[in-house]
């Protein structure tokens, strides 16, 4: 057993968990935060993306334990306010990027994802990048073009946002 | 903005979806929650001959450890099948025993032979590894053609040869004499690939046992929850229907595997009552691969007749279909009503005589997905044609247009009638959205990089609105496929619609909302939609065949007439003006042609208050209808896809694809150019890297992602879409469905791009780059030698 202590959407958190606790398990048994999804046992699929010190990971890849410390986002902690929306979590509603859902968060945490890196790096986000960025996240319901609409979008507002804040 | 019927609403449920607040099977934990796992046959085929569980009960926290003969004897029913059959020669099909754990035999790699019950799931993971079977390996019969050879391993005792049925359709001798007199015919085998489905959230079952009510409840991965409560009931015998309520929750994609009523979802209900406790399962994904039924999976020899000008005078098929170790719930009627009855697509065939053999092979169950028999039979007509205008010199579009069905209704020589539709002018609009037109300097610029170009046609015809109970009924199924509703209107004007439809993934409770929004006037934030759970809803047969739309949105409109009729006695009577005057529209009951008007909150309100209604009409505002279609209704789709082959590798790029369907009246344009996408990505993953392989002993080679190609966002293009629309007579609606269009139209189109490109017609699917090399080597060779 060990002791891992976390910030998971800014809040700390404290659990005994087996050496062997998935980062995945971790969120959905121990902290019973659900909105991250597991879909596969091989890494392929991406449903279960979160956000670890500010870089999209796999939380079914990497142990609880070896997180000590660290800052974790999930699904349920990118919306600044509770009637507030992240501009990704707007632009998937709005180009229906989802159908059934369940890929669907670790789509989003991985679109924040990439328009962050992007305009860090200053490259630009066409369409090519997008869907080569998305090599990591199946979708078995959209066929992708609207979450690709979606991202495209959002990294729009969110251009604007920061050049907002600037 | 309008809400109502056609408007581009986006979708009410989203927001629980996308902010991580979805509640499918695997979220629910109960308090007294424990866990299973199932020991798996690791053998295609094998005799049980001991089990030793002494060593995993022993382990803490072990709760029980449950084998098939325990199952069987506590009298749990054998999987049904829901479709009979009979073969050409008049008997009824031969189907194996589909025990939900194994007794004797296990058919399959993954086939349930124990359950083991325990604290966490890891430890039942665990425990069930300890489980000791003794198999008496047996040979195993694994393709379908290989499996009807003389000695070949026998999957079931009682069905000699494997074969489950050898059923036809069709006039042979008037085929026959088709062919025979042929100017031309085009011969070819056609393989259509085997599949996994695939939805992305596993199947998981959380089963409780009320031992003080004698009450089970049953979360689940459905489609079609009352449907799995009538066969859990009925004939597997864990609870009597009364007593047992099932509720698929938010389920994440079904695409046909999530029809089936599956061993775990017993076991675990049955578990619940041996051990008092709540028995969660969760599959993984391997397991999935494993068990979760498969799709397709045919091997054809066919052959089409033309006349001298390009007509169809003749086609004649012969069909192989893998129906696996068992006989699942849909999987007759898949390979024989759902495919063999299109075999004419959209042409005009004056004779049509086909034949299809299903057998028993030592493989997962193989049953409905999405498209369920139409993608088998447009794949191979609509390659057969394209491969026909080649052979003849042809233009491709040109000999469709020359045997495109002109006039409607229209009946075939296969059963169906035709309701409507108009081929020619979705092909002029993908012809011209595709710019046919610019192909031959885009072919050009292509092969100056050193590249092949190629582009293919798909012009095809579904059965959808699944489907008018007795014809049916009369054709071998055991239940009907009608569809209910129920529309309450509240006291204070807010309306729900009870649907025995399921949402997992379709848009309903936006969609069915707009029909009340079109028919009130009132926001569609005023409509819930309620479905998925027998308790809330009464019963319905659940979501697939495309049928949500023509046949559940059918019966929410009849509740609707009922509704509006009821609400415009009691509007009349309050307002004082004859029924026939009032109105209603932007939420209220108005006097037509005057300013009296009542709100439609105070219809509500006056219906339940029953102070001033009128003479002998009984208070409230809530109707029922159950909706049964006079046919099938008939989308149709002109599909044209653009590859780029780099012949050095065999690789292609899907450079552009346009989509042009009709589905008759659409509710929401932005839902179903949704259900679109995915549909074509489907079928584009069946053509290019799809496929569920086993080795000759019936090892299952794709057991995860990692070996099981699905198609990412960088293998499609973003698709380019267009609507034909011819709404059906046969729904007060006009709907076709919308939800397989794209999985049945565009295997061929992406196949038929490939061989234009590859200047081959010999490749099957899946074209990886090893097969489209391959096939390119093999056409040089060809070629040399001639």
């Amino acid at each position: 057993m060990s002791n891992v202590k976390m910030t998971v959407n800014g809040k700390a958190v404290s659990r005994d968990v087996p050496d062997t606790t998935l980062l995945s398990d971790f969120l959905r048994e121990n902290l019973r935060l659900t909105g991250t999804h597991v879909g596969c046992d091989t890494s392929q699929c991406g449903a279960c993306v979160v956000h670890v010190d500010g870089r999209a990971v796999k939380s079914c890849t990497v142990l609880a334990a070896s997180l000590d410390g660290a800052d974790v986002t999930t699904i349920e902690g990118i919306a600044p306010g509770k009637d507030d929306l992240h501009p990704m979590q707007t632009a998937f509603n709005a180009h229906h990027g989802l159908q059934c859902g369940f890929c669907t968060p670790g789509m989003i945490m991985s679109g924040i994802d990439m328009v962050n890196r992007y305009k860090a790096e200053g490259k630009a986000l066409t369409e090519e990048a997008i869907r080569h960025e998305l090599e990591g996240n199946i979708c078995r319901c959209t066929g992708y073009h609207n979450i690709v609409r979606a991202i495209e979008d959002a990294a729009g507002q969110m251009d604007g946002m920061s050049k907002a804040a600037e | 903005m309008s809400e109502g019927i056609g408007a581009r609403v986006a979708r009410k449920e989203d927001k629980r979806f996308i902010t991580g607040k979805g509640k499918y099977t695997d979220d629910i934990r109960m308090d007294n929650q424990a866990y299973a796992a199932f020991v798996r046959s690791p053998h295609a085929h094998a005799r049980v001959t001991g089990i030793d569980a002494s060593e995993a009960e022993a382990m803490e926290g072990v709760i029980a450890v449950h084998t098939g003969p325990d199952m069987k004897a506590d009298g749990i029913g054998d999987i049904i099948t829901g479709w009979a059959i009979t073969s050409k020669d008049g008997n009824p099909m031969q189907c194996g025993v589909w025990n939900p754990m194994v007794t004797e035999m296990a058919r399959y790699v993954g086939d349930a032979v124990a359950v083991v019950i325990a604290e966490t799931q890891d430890l039942a993971r665990r425990a069930a590894e300890m489980v000791a079977v003794d198999y008496e390996e047996m040979p195993a019969a694994v393709f379908a053609d290989k499996a009807l050879e003389d000695g070949a391993p026998q999957v079931h005792s009682n069905v000699p040869g494997n074969l489950i049925f050898n059923w036809e359709i069709g006039d042979e001798a008037a085929t026959e004499a088709a062919m025979s007199g042929a100017h031309h015919i085009t011969e070819m085998d056609i393989t259509n690939n085997r599949l996994s489905p695939n939805a992305m959230e596993p199947r998981s079952a959380v089963a409780i046992f009320d031992e003080a009510e004698d009450h089970y409840t049953l979360y689940t991965t459905s489609q079609n929850p009352h449907v799995a409560r009538l066969v859990l009931s009925a004939f597997y015998q864990v609870a009597p229907e009364h007593k047992l309520r099932v509720i698929a929750p938010d389920v994440g994609g079904g695409f046909g595997s999530k029809i089936y009523i599956y061993p775990e979802e017993i076991a675990c209900l049955w578990a619940s009552m041996k051990t008092g406790r709540s028995v969660k399962w969760t599959s993984d994904r391997s397991e999935a691969f494993m068990t979760d039924a498969h799709g397709r999976d045919h091997v054809t020899k066919a052959k089409m007749g033309f006349d001298a000008d390009g007509k169809i005078v003749g086609f004649h098929v012969d069909t192989i279909a893998n129906i696996g170790a068992y006989v699942s719930l849909f999987a007759t009627a898949t390979p024989t009503y759902l495919y063999g009855t299109l075999w004419s697509g959209v042409y005009d065939m004056p004779a049509i005589y086909g034949t299809v053999r299903a057998v028993h092979t030592n493989t997962v169950p193989v049953d409905a997905y999405r498209g369920a028999g139409r993608p088998e039979a447009t794949y191979m007509i609509e390659r057969m044609i394209e491969t026909a205008a080649r052979e003849m010199g042809m233009d491709p579009a040109e000999l469709r247009r020359r045997n495109f069905i002109k006039e409607f209704p229209y009946q075939t020589q296969v059963i169906l009638q035709y309701d409507s539709g108009d081929y020619f002018t979705i092909l002029d609009k993908a012809q011209a959205a595709a710019d046919v037109a610019g192909f031959a300097a885009r072919k050009a610029e292509s092969a100056a990089r050193g590249k092949l170009r190629g582009m293919g046609y798909s012009t095809f015809v579904e059965a959808c609105g699944i489907a008018p109970s007795a014809a049916v009924g009369s054709l071998g199924a055991a239940v009907g496929l009608w569809e209910s509703a129920e529309v309450r209107v509240n006291p204070v004007g807010t309306v729900e619609v009870l649907t025995g439809c399921h949402s997992h993934g379709q848009g309903h409770e936006t969609t069915f909302a707009q029909l009340v929004a079109d028919r009130f006037g009132l926001p569609i934030d005023n409509v819930s939609i309620v479905h998925g759970d027998t308790d809330k809803t009464q019963f319905g047969m659940g979501t697939y065949g495309s049928r949500s739309g023509p046949v559940g949105m059918s019966a929410v409109m009849k509740a609707l007439d009922k509704v509006e009729e009821k609400a415009k006695k009691i509007a009349a009577h309050v307002l004082e003006a004859s029924e026939d005057d009032i109105v209603i529209e932007g939420g209220e009951a108005k006097v037509a042609g005057t300013d009296r008007a009542m709100g439609w909150h105070e219809v509500g309100l006056a219906a339940y208050t029953g102070h001033n209604l009128p003479e002998g009409m009984e208070p409230g505002l809530k109707e029922t209808s159950f909706f049964d279609p006079v046919n099938f209704s008939f989308p149709s789709g002109a599909l044209i896809a653009e590859v780029e082959v780099d012949p050095e590798t065999g690789v292609t790029d899907l450079v552009s694809f346009t989509a042009v369907d009709d589905f008759g009246t659409i509710i929401n344009p932005m839902i179903v150019e949704g259900q679109v996408h995915g549909g074509l990505v489907q079928g584009i993953g069946q053509a290019l890297c799809e496929g569920v392989v086993y080795d000759d002993d019936g090892q299952l080679l794709t057991g995860s992602y990692m070996d099981y190609q699905m198609p990412r966002a960088d293998n499609v293009p973003s698709f380019v879409l267009d609507h034909g629309c011819t709404p059906s007579p046969n729904n007060p609606l006009g709907l076709k469905g919308c939800g397989e269009a794209g999985a049945i139209g565009a295997p061929p189109a992406v196949i038929n791009a490939i061989t234009d490109a590859i200047g081959t017609n010999d490749l099957q699917m899946p074209a990886t780059p090893q097969a489209v090399w391959m096939a390119l080597q093999s056409a040089k060779t060809a070629m040399a030698a001639e």
